[in-house]
């Protein structure tokens, strides 16, 4: 499967795709539900996160996907960019770096950036979004695991059930079979594992148009089936909202879904999980540079509103925790139900 | 083309109270605290939901608890399997009053 860049689709394009989410009459916009609950404008709260997208490049071609990432997508962050991210780090109060992609893995200045913010950040949490089917897909990666835990490396990894058959409708085919032998090698070498400092949490998002489970009882149920069946252990699990945009809008599009589902998502707002989305505490960096207040805008080229603060060059610290955060219909991914966000359920 | 279920009504269900609040309000108090956590998940309850209204056949409770167990976490086989429930019921339902027919039989027979 091609990503939508290489068809050529429509989506492909960031303005298309605002136009199409902002052209239906649901009724009500998300601005307007903010207002209706006292939150527009929408403000940081803190700066504790920095997300860094370290490129589109992938292996896998996961259908939902929101970057509408590939092997077919070649930009990726340069060395020069990442410098000027542990410049950012090395003089800001920033508490977590969440690292994604693409596959991170495969940026091939990946294993010099992580060791860098360990060096100059002995206590900062580092977070790889891996998809474990890239610690398989070739020898070179294969000791992953050995490097995450040397630079205590928290791995969030996707996997969006305990069986084949969904989660390879999702992610391709043979995606489940290599992710519980990746969690194996995480395992066994204290990943997730009891009385383990090393953390591996696991990430649900739906296999279609509808809302995920209430984290705490799907975690539960996710243990007791990795357990029983795969004697796999993780920390917890996070279920995340799949957002209306790229590939995963798409296919709402196609499978005539796209009303109901935006109709469902604007009828489950919830005030609570719109307070605490995760733009409130989060800055995320585009694998050029420049600037958004979360991956998904930064998928839509919704750069931050602050002119003097675009890019990693130009951070100013002060002016982006001050500014508005920029919003749009597809924001009710995060606020629907118990809320959504990179870390789970947010309500 | 008309028909007298029409998937659109599902979103009018709130709406009931309109020609009798009072009784409506009780409905959907009763309802809500049916289906919250208690001695049986919320998840169970929901395959019970869904395995109740195949056996009524009732289009309106399909979709929505079909749409309520994918949201709970349920994957297809456990759907299915709650579906099997309410079908060997229901099948379990005539054959056992086969048990009046045969006694008819021999009571009516040398």
């Amino acid at each position: 499967m091609k990503s939508l860049k290489a068809q050529n689709h429509p989506l492909s394009n960031s303005q298309y795709e605002i136009d199409l989410l902002e052209s239906p009459d649901f009724g009500v916009s998300f601005v307007q539900k903010l207002e209706e609950t006292n939150l527009f404008p929408l403000k940081p709260v803190q700066i504790e996160t920095m997300q860094i997208n370290m490129g589109k490049m992938c292996n896998q071609v996961c259908k939902h996907c929101h970057v509408d990432a590939g092997p077919d997508r070649k930009e990726i962050m340069t060395r020069d960019i990442m410098e000027q991210c542990l410049a950012v780090i090395e003089n800001n109060h920033i508490k977590s770096l969440d690292l994604t992609g693409g596959a991170p893995e495969m940026n091939p200045e990946f294993r010099w950036f992580v060791s860098n913010i360990r060096s100059i950040s002995p206590d900062i949490n580092i977070i790889v979004r891996c998809n474990l089917t890239i610690i398989l897909a070739n020898p070179k990666y294969r000791d992953l695991p050995e490097f995450f835990k040397a630079n205590q490396v928290e791995v969030v990894s996707s996997l969006p059930y305990f069986s084949a058959a969904k989660t390879d409708s999702q992610r391709g085919d043979g995606v489940f079979e290599k992710s519980i032998q990746a969690l194996r090698m995480l395992n066994d070498i204290g990943y997730g594992m009891e009385n383990s400092d090393l953390i591996l949490n696991l990430v649900y998002n739906p296999s279609g148009a509808f809302l995920p489970a209430a984290q705490a009882g799907l975690e539960a149920e996710f243990k007791k089936k990795l357990k029983s069946n795969f004697n796999i252990n993780f920390n917890s699990l996070f279920t995340i909202t799949n957002v209306p945009i790229s590939r995963f809008l798409e296919y709402l599009i196609r499978s005539e879904n796209y009303e109901g589902y935006m109709e469902k998502l604007i009828e489950s707002y919830n005030p609570t999980a719109a307070a605490n989305v995760m733009c409130r505490t989060t800055i995320s960096v585009g694998w050029d540079g420049y600037l958004y207040d979360c991956d998904f805008n930064q998928m839509l080229d919704l750069k931050v509103e602050t002119p003097q603060s675009q890019h990693i060059s130009d951070w100013n610290h002060s002016a982006l925790k001050n500014r508005n955060i920029v919003v749009n219909q597809h924001c009710f991914g995060c606020t629907a139900g118990a809320g959504s966000s990179c870390g789970g359920a947010t309500a | 083309m008309k028909t007298y279920y029409n998937p659109e009504d599902l979103k009018k269900f709130g709406k009931i109270g309109e020609f009798q609040k009072p009784l409506a309000d009780k409905f959907f108090d009763y309802y809500g605290e049916v289906f919250k956590e208690g001695a049986l998940t919320a998840r169970e309850k929901s395959l019970i939901a869904l395995a109740v209204a195949h056996a009524i056949q009732c289009p309106y409770c399909i979709d929505a608890y079909t749409v309520d167990t994918m949201e709970k976490g349920c994957d297809e086989e456990q759907m299915m399997e709650a579906v099997h429930v309410a079908a060997a019921i229901r099948g379990g339902a005539s054959l056992v009053h086969s048990t009046q027919m045969m006694n008819k039989v021999k009571e009516l027979s040398m």
